[in-house]
């Protein structure tokens, strides 16, 4: 294009011109290097989502283990060393590995699709993310698989997580782990707000944006406000580690108990990053199949920022017996029970709205309400967990953890396997088998209930956690056994899941653009999405877009057709502000992350090395950000 | 008792009931836990009142009769959603309504524990990778003493538990008894605990404290005023001086060799503080922390290769001749 002339343009166009030239500018370059180059946010999101299964799959073969391991009293299926490993990388695996990613990721592939526009706002961002949260889960896993795996617990407490009691590099192994996605979880949060609020479609005004957005949106913010906390004290963790710095250590002035309140006030927070991005799916899939719109939509959304700014006020209740003053304890106690006010705000309104529609039972549904059953349940044992006297029997009991599995499982895991079998056919175009998945259904929810619930009477019975094994004497050997047979069929319903993606991969019915007939932008364009999303960037005039406009969705016209551009409005009336263009593929983004990452890995062992390391991320960076002289974008 | 079919040879060899309550919220034997336990049941039946209720009102939803409508999408009716609207707004307040009933119940109970409440004994608890030292305290010195693992109180009484942890965080919890308090390196910790009546109960460590945090057991022994004193009164005299050939062969085996660098057996040369003390050890019931019942045979295998009973136990194995092995064991079992 020579200076001066006038860019070529949608309008200059006929469609299927217009089609092949915006596509084939969106594409993502072939080969190796054009792979490792990717851009695009559905991509990107896609390898954050099969990466998260992978490390849930590890986790829950360890999961598998340790229920072995406690099946029969006095067992030797792992020693305490292996064990201790376990239950530290099942934790930490699925906390910061699977959950909080692969709800972030299911945000990077819709958002951007729901708010009608071609990318996320920092593409090459987007790519490092996936890179340091790649590089940090590996990490970890190789430790592991070299019988070098962090066990000091998920919550590494300090002093047991200090060199006096943890020779080795164990414990910096998993506090480096926390940087390295934390680095990833902040990029995808700062990401998050950005397109949200600067990249809808025209005319999607804050009562427009739909609830999943919303929920992915709140969680961006919290991940803003609370991974700062536990970034500060994995830090404090290494230096105390690396360069005898005194955060923790109580016979040198430190304080023990410090390392509790910055660990759970992300902590905390952090149980609802993965929490509200569910019921997000919720809220999507409950309109869809009752076939009406939300009831009191204002409501849920209102509920989920409720919810975002309440998860701040709770993390004393994971310090009940730790000493604090009764008082204060019992402020916390009122603030945990008011979180489960908005939680009722939702469960009422999901009911109402399949009380008042004509739900039509496909297997998203039926996931759904298999989520609502489990998820009250834990949410009953949450308010249990909130008082302090009752905290102070079952806490760190097995009550804790059928409690926290029925949250995390019944109220995340389920919505996120529903949200699978909504949106398989958006990613794949093909339709996943209904009869396979109401089988994995039943025997995940029976498979599930069984693993869990028997452990809310061994908690009472006297059970504490992180024990390898217990005593014949004691009256749990057949409870756990119990819930070691739940657990075997709960995994076995993971193999289904992933069998019937592997079967509907090779021989799917297709699913066209809109199999549930849903109302959002991503239903839209074509299954899968073509490389921009959308060639014409949708007008939207209400919150059911696809409801409202069942023939054609109006669209805008004047985009350029001669490069990468997206369309940049205003916060709240997403009014159109300007046209920018969106930065092209790039292997620095790639290279950045291998050169922090070996800083960052390096760092365990000197603290020089955060001085070397400056050296190549700094020439990676002016990789990344080097000028190619493109104009100054247009309003 | 719902589950106290006999189990296992452990406890009926201590001379319990073999009762599967042994470590136990759910039967208290002291007024904190028993508190609790009301706290909880009343939690409890609300809890799944709401639930059921919510249950119901998701399987109406779904499965109630519906006349068919020709539009793919329903338009809901403005009546039916006010009216829908005000019986969510009505469950909302109820869900409130009981939040607070909740908090207030949970709050009273709690005051009720945190009032000081006059004691007669303490009892200073200090948590050790993996056992637990017991040091019975008094204003005169000589009515003081050490045990571990094993803490007698007599009944009826309160008795005030003053923690310290040297080393890492750990969580000390008789469920029977009371609900847990934990032991934090530098920070002053207590728990007053009460047993109704005499009974052995069993509890052990709550919070990760390690790889052998599962084998950190003790036991609160609750006797009658007057096997209480007697006890005492056995635990303060120094330990028994060996009377048999055998007894005195072993007793110089302990304090020559190295069991005497960490353990202490008071009226003997052995001093080693970093151990349990082993002045009265033939009296109590379990080795290593509640991992085997104490018997001569346990003990000489626990003293021969302590890796194997339990792995990484800070206890170092003691090269000894079979009988000076035997000769240790049998003059540590005659320490009563």
């Amino acid at each position: 294009m020579s200076a001066g002339s006038e860019p070529l343009r949608d309008t200059d166009l006929g469609e299927a011109e217009l089609e092949a030239r915006i596509t084939s500018l969106w594409r993502t370059p072939r080969g190796l290097i054009g792979w490792l180059s990717s851009v695009d946010h559905k991509q990107i999101a896609l390898r954050y989502i099969v990466t998260a299964f992978l490390f849930m799959g590890l986790a829950g073969i360890g999961a598998v283990l340790m229920r072995l391991q406690l099946a029969t009293p006095d067992a030797h299926v792992v020693g305490p060393d292996r064990y201790d490993q376990l239950f530290t990388m099942h934790g930490s695996t699925m906390m910061f590995l699977f959950a909080v990613p692969i709800m972030q990721a299911v945000g990077l592939y819709f958002v951007p699709l729901m708010i009608g526009t071609r990318d996320v706002a920092f593409p090459r961002l987007n790519a490092f993310s996936y890179w340091m949260y790649l590089f940090g889960g590996l990490m970890l896993w190789f430790c592991f698989l070299s019988n070098n795996g962090p066990d000091v617990g998920w919550f590494s407490y300090t002093p047991l997580a200090l060199t006096q009691y943890n020779v080795g590099h164990r414990a910096d192994f998993w506090a480096q782990m926390i940087t390295y996605t934390e680095v990833a979880g902040l990029a995808v949060a700062a990401i998050t707000i950005v397109t949200v609020f600067k990249m809808r479609a025209p005319g999607m005004t804050l009562d427009r944006i739909p609830v999943f957005v919303w929920a992915a949106l709140v969680t961006a913010f919290m991940v803003l406000f609370a991974m700062p906390a536990v970034m500060v004290a994995s830090t404090m963790l290494i230096l105390d580690r690396l360069v005898n710095t005194h955060f923790f250590d109580v016979s040198l002035g430190g304080d023990s108990l410090l390392w509790q309140h910055l660990f759970w006030f992300f902590g905390h927070p952090e149980v609802y990053f993965i929490f509200i991005p569910a019921t997000g799916f919720v809220s999507t899939i409950i309109p869809v199949f009752a076939r009406r719109p939300m009831f009191g939509h204002t409501a849920v959304v209102l509920s989920l920022v409720a919810t975002g700014f309440l998860s701040f006020g709770l993390w004393v209740h994971h310090m009940f017996v730790t000493g604090l003053p009764r008082l204060g304890e019992s402020f916390f106690t009122a603030s945990s029970m008011a979180i489960a006010v908005p939680s009722g705000v939702q469960i009422f309104c999901w009911i109402a709205t399949l009380w008042s529609g004509r739900p039509r039972f496909a297997t998203p549904l039926l996931f759904v309400l298999g989520f609502i059953f489990n998820f009250v349940i834990g949410g009953m044992t949450g308010v249990m967990v909130a008082s302090v006297p009752l905290d102070t029997q079952v806490h760190d009991t097995y009550f804790v953890v059928a409690h926290l599995h029925y949250v995390l499982i019944g109220g995340s895991v389920f919505p996120l396997i529903a949200a699978v079998y909504y949106w398989f056919p958006k990613v794949s175009g093909r339709m996943l088998s209904e009869t396979l998945g109401k089988w994995n259904f039943w025997i995940a929810f029976i498979g599930f209930n069984l693993t869990f619930f028997p452990m809310h009477i061994l908690g009472l019975e006297g059970m504490p956690r992180r024990v390898y094994t217990y005593s014949a004497d004691m009256p749990w050997g057949g409870l756990n056994l119990l819930s070691t047979i739940g657990a075997i069929i709960f995994a076995f319903s993971f193999l289904m899941l992933f069998w019937n993606i592997a079967r509907s991969l090779m021989r799917g019915a297709a699913a066209g653009s809109n199999p549930w007939d849903a109302e959002t932008l991503e239903w839209a364009t074509t299954s899968p999405p073509p490389p921009q999303n959308f060639t014409r960037i949708p007008v939207v005039s209400s919150l059911m877009p696809l409801w409202e406009n069942r023939e054609t969705l109006p669209a805008i016209t004047g985009m350029r057709a001669d490069r990468r551009e997206v369309l940049v409005g205003t916060l709240t009336e997403a009014e159109p502000d300007l046209r920018e263009s969106s930065p092209d593929p790039s292997i620095w983004p790639l290279f950045a992350a291998i050169a922090t990452g070996i800083t960052f890995l390096w760092s365990i062992y000197t603290p020089w090395a955060v001085i070397y390391g400056a050296l190549p991320i700094t020439i990676t960076l002016i990789g990344w950000f080097w000028p190619k002289g493109t104009k100054e974008d247009e309003s | 008792m719902r589950a106290c079919a006999v189990r296992g040879s452990f406890f009926a060899s201590l001379g319990l009931s073999a009762c599967s309550s042994v470590q136990s919220a759910l039967a208290p034997e002291g007024d904190t836990a028993r508190a609790i336990l009301q706290l909880f049941w009343f939690f409890t039946a609300v809890c799944a009142a709401v639930w059921l209720i919510v249950m119901v009102l998701m399987v109406v939803a779904v499965a109630r009769r519906r006349v068919a409508v020709p539009d793919p999408v329903l338009e809901p009716d403005p009546v039916q959603e006010r009216r829908i609207g005000w019986i969510i707004g009505g469950g909302i307040a109820a869900t409130i309504a009981i939040f607070v009933v909740f908090t207030i119940a949970s709050f009273l109970t709690n005051k009720s524990f945190a009032e000081p409440r006059p004691h007669g004994l303490i009892v200073k608890v200090t948590g050790h990778q993996w056992w637990w030292q017991v040091d019975y305290e008094a204003h005169e010195p000589d009515q003081t003493f050490q045990t571990a693992n094993e803490i007698h109180i007599p009944v009826g009484q309160p008795v005030k538990l003053d923690f310290e942890s040297p080393d890492v965080i750990h969580s000390f919890w008789v469920p029977n008894l009371a609900g847990k308090q934990d032991l934090i390196p530098g920070r002053y910790t207590s728990l007053t605990i009460e047993a109704d009546k005499p009974g052995i109960y069993r509890g052990q460590c709550a919070e990760y404290c390690g790889i052998q945090h599962a084998h950190m057991a003790m036991y609160v022994v609750a006797q009658t005023a007057s096997d209480f004193s007697q006890w005492r009164a056995q635990q303060l005299k120094p330990a028994q001086a060996p009377n048999n050939a055998e007894l005195r062969h072993g007793q110089q085996v302990f304090q020559s060799g190295a069991c005497a660098m960490c353990h202490t057996i008071t009226g003997t040369n052995a001093g080693g503080q970093v151990g349990p003390d082993l002045t009265h050890f033939g009296s109590r019931m379990t080795i290593a922390a509640g991992t085997a019942r104490n018997s001569l045979g346990n003990l000489s295998g626990w003293i021969a290769d302590p890796q194997r009973m339990k792995p990484y136990t800070r206890m170092p194995p003691v090269a000894l001749t079979g009988p000076d092995l035997l000769a240790v064991s049998h003059y540590l079992e005659s320490l009563k």
